[in-house]
C-alpha cells in the first residue's frame, strides 16, 4: 500500500462490488446531474421540500451504518479509536447526503410546481 | 411528520415524468462516456520477446506474475505448471475457522485467473533442473526455459508430528486451520464446542519459517472472544506456546500482544515446539529447553511446521548453508528475488527464502520486482526496481477488530495510513479492511491489477 493509485482502487471496488459498482456510479452520475438541473431550473431551494429530503436523509444513513455491519459482519458498537468514529461519521455522512441529494432531486422533478 | 415523509417519498418514486426521464438518459450518456476513460490510461509500451518463461506454481505468486508478466511482454512463451485445479484465498481461512464465512468464501478455480496467452498445464513439478534450464512435469514432460518463477508455495509438513492424523481434524477437540477450507470449517466446529463448554484451549506456532506467523495469535485472540460472548471464559484456560522467545519477529509487536495476552488471561510459554500428539488421549507433548513437557487439551489448534516442496528441497535451489538450508528455502536475493547462484531464476511468495513475510501482502510487493528484473534482463537493462521486506498482518485482537500491523525487513513499522490508522490500536476500520477489502484486493492482484 505504498502508492494509492486511483485505477487500483477502481480494480478493487470492481472485484468488491462486480456489476452493482456502475449502477451505483451511474445512480451517482444521475442524480447529481438531475439534482443540478432542478438547482439551475429552479433557482432556489425548497426548503418543505428539503426537509423531508433530509429525514430521508437520516434513514439512508443509518441504513448505510446496518447495511456496512452486514457486509463486515460487525458493527460500529466494535469502534475503538478516533479512526473508527471518522469511519462510522463518514457511512452515515455518505448515507445521509446521498439519500437527501436523491429524494430532493426526486421530489422536485415529481412536482416542480411550488406547492 | 417523518413518517408522512417517507410514505411521500415512496408515492413519488413510483410516479413518472416525462422530464425525469430525459434526464436519467441525459445522465446514462454522460456516465457511458466517463467510464470508458479509465481504460486508456493502463498503457506502458509492451516489450517485444520470444522468450521462454516458465512459472512453477499457480497460487497467489504464480498467479500474479503471470498476470504482471503477460501485460508487460508481448510474444513471450509463458507457461504456468500447477496441478490444483481449485484456488484457495488463504487469508480467509481464519475468518472460516471463526464462524464468521463459510469455505465457499475462501474457493475458486485457478483457471479463472490466468491471463489471456498464458498456458497452464495441470500437472505438478517434479524435478528443477537450472543447470539445464528445464523443469519436468510428473508425466515426465520437459518444459525448457529462459526464465523460471519459482512459485510454489510451501509444504504443510504433518508428516513431522508423530501421532497427528489429519482426518481427524474437527473431532475431539483437534483444529488445524492451515490444512484446507473444509479443515478449517472443522476447526471452527472444534472451537465453537470448545467456547461451549471450556477447558484447557493450546495454541501454538511451529519451529520452522511460516505463512503468515499472525495467525496463531489471531486465533487465540478469537477463541477468547468467543469464550466471552458465550459467558464462559471463566470455564476455560488459555495457553499459548511460542516457539522462541518472542510472540512475534517484530519485537514492538511482541510487547503490544505480550501486553494483551496480559489483559485477556492467556497464559504464554516460551521456546515450546510441538513434538508429538495423541489425538486420543488429548496429549501434546512439547519440546523445551528442560526436555520434553506434556500438555493436556480439550481445544487444540495445531500448525504444522512448514518446510519447502520436495522437488524445491531435492534441487539445488536451495540455500546451501545457514538456518534456511535445512527446510529448502530458495537462494534469492532479498532485494529483487533472484537468485543468488542462477541468474534466470526468480523465487516469489511463500518458498522464497527471505526474511520476513509469508504473506500475500508480501506476494503484492515482490512480484512487481521480481518481473521488474526479469523484464530488465530481457530487455537487456538493469532494474531498479528494490524489495524492502514489505509485509502487512491485519492482527485479529477480537471480532469486530484488528491491529492493521506493517512492517519490513528491518522491523520497521511502515503504516499505511500514519496518523490516521495507529498500527498497535485495535480498530475497527482494520478490521473493515480485513473483511471488506483484503479479497478483492487479493482478486485484483492475481489479476494484475492492483
Amino acid at each position: 500500500m505504498k502508492e494509492l493509485d486511483p485505477l487500483v482502487f477502481l480494480a478493487v471496488f470492481q472485484e468488491m462490488l462486480g456489476p452493482l459498482l456502475w449502477v451505483m456510479l451511474l445512480v451517482i452520475v444521475v442524480g447529481t446531474a438531475a439534482f443540478i438541473a432542478l438547482l439551475l431550473k429552479e433557482k432556489s431551494i425548497n426548503s418543505r421540500r428539503l426537509v423531508r429530503a433530509e429525514l430521508a436523509g437520516l434513514v439512508g444513513g443509518a441504513l448505510a451504518l446496518v447495511l456496512m455491519a452486514k457486509v463486515s459482519s460487525s458493527g460500529f458498537t466494535d469502534a475503538g479509536g478516533p479512526a473508527d468514529w471518522f469511519l462510522i461519521a463518514l457511512v452515515f455522512g455518505l448515507g445521509l447526503a446521498g439519500t437527501a441529494i436523491l429524494v430532493y432531486t426526486v421530489l422536485g422533478w415529481r412536482k416542480p410546481a411550488a406547492q | 411528520m417523518y413518517k408522512d415523509a417517507l410514505a411521500k417519498v415512496i408515492e413519488d418514486v413510483g410516479q413518472k415524468t416525462l422530464d425525469r426521464r430525459s434526464f436519467l438518459m441525459l445522465g446514462a450518456a454522460g456516465a457511458g462516456s466517463l467510464l470508458l476513460a479509465p481504460g486508456s490510461a493502463n498503457a506502458a509500451p509492451k516489450i517485444k520477446s520470444s522468450a521462454r518463461i516458465v512459472i512453477a506454481g499457480a497460487g497467489a505468486a504464480g498467479l500474479a506474475a503471470a498476470s504482471t508478466l503477460a501485460a508487460r511482454l508481448d510474444g513471450a512463451k509463458i507457461t504456468l505448471i500447477d496441478a490444483r485445479k481449485e484456488h484457495f484465498y488463504q487469508p480467509g481461512f481464519t475468518l472460516v475457522a471463526a464462524g464468521i464465512k463459510a469455505s465457499p468464501y475462501v474457493v475458486s478455480t485457478t483457471k479463472e485467473y490466468v491471463p489471456g496467452g498464458v498456458e497452464l498445464i495441470e500437472e505438478r513439478v517434479a524435478e528443477f533442473d537450472p543447470e539445464g534450464n528445464k523443469v519436468v512435469t510428473e508425466s515426465g514432460a520437459a518444459h525448457a526455459y529462459d526464465f523460471l518463477i519459482v512459485a510454489t508455495g510451501l509444504k504443510l509438513d504433518y508428516e513431522a508430528i508423530p501421532g497427528m492424523e489429519v482426518e481427524q481434524i474437527g473431532n475431539n477437540g483437534l483444529g488445524s486451520i492451515y490444512h484446507s477450507p473444509a479443515k478449517a470449517e472443522a476447526t471452527w466446529r472444534a472451537m465453537s464446542n470448545f467456547a461451549d463448554t471450556g477447558g484447557v484451549g493450546v495454541f501454538l506456532r511451529p519451529g520452522t519459517e511460516m505463512k503468515c506467523a499472525g495467525a496463531p495469535l489471531k486465533y487465540t485472540f478469537i477463541t477468547d472472544d468467543h469464550l466471552r460472548r458465550r459467558g464462559n471464559r471463566g470455564k476455560a484456560e488459555l495457553i499459548y506456546n511460542a516457539n522462541n522467545k518472542a510472540l512475534f519477529s517484530v519485537p514492538i509487536v511482541h510487547e503490544k500482544v505480550r501486553m494483551l495476552f496480559g489483559e485477556r488471561g492467556v497464559k504464554v510459554n516460551y521456546e515450546r515446539v510441538l513434538e508429538s500428539i495423541d489425538i486420543g488421549k488429548k496429549l501434546a507433548v512439547f519440546k523445551t529447553p528442560v526436555g520434553p513437557v506434556e500438555q493436556q487439551y480439550d481445544f487444540i489448534n495445531v500448525i504444522p511446521p512448514m518446510r519447502a516442496p520436495d522437488s524445491v528441497r531435492n534441487s539445488p535451489l536451495p540455500w546451501q548453508e545457514g538456518g534456511w538450508a535445512k527446510d529448502g528455502w530458495i537462494e534469492v536475493d532479498k532485494h529483487n528475488l533472484r537468485h543468488a547462484r542462477y541468474d534466470n531464476v526468480f523465487a516469489v511468495g511463500d518458498v522464497a527464502g527471505v526474511p520476513k513475510g509469508k504473506t500475500a501482502a508480501s506476494v503484492k510487493w515482490q512480484v512487481p520486482v521480481a518481473v521488474d528484473h526479469l523484464v530488465a534482463s530481457i530487455a537487456g537493462k538493469e532494474s531498479e526496481a528494490h524489495y524492502n521486506g514489505y509485509t502487512s498482518c491485519p492482527l485479529i485482537t477480537r471480532l469486530g477488530q484488528a491491529m492493521l500491523i506493517e512492517f519490513d525487513y528491518k522491523d520497521n513499522l511502515t503504516p499505511s495510513f500514519p496518523g490516521v490508522i495507529a498500527p498497535l490500536e485495535e480498530l475497527w476500520i482494520s478490521w473493515v479492511m480485513k473483511t471488506m477489502a483484503l479479497k478483492p484486493t487479493y482478486i485484483s492482484m492475481l489479476r494484475g491489477r492492483a
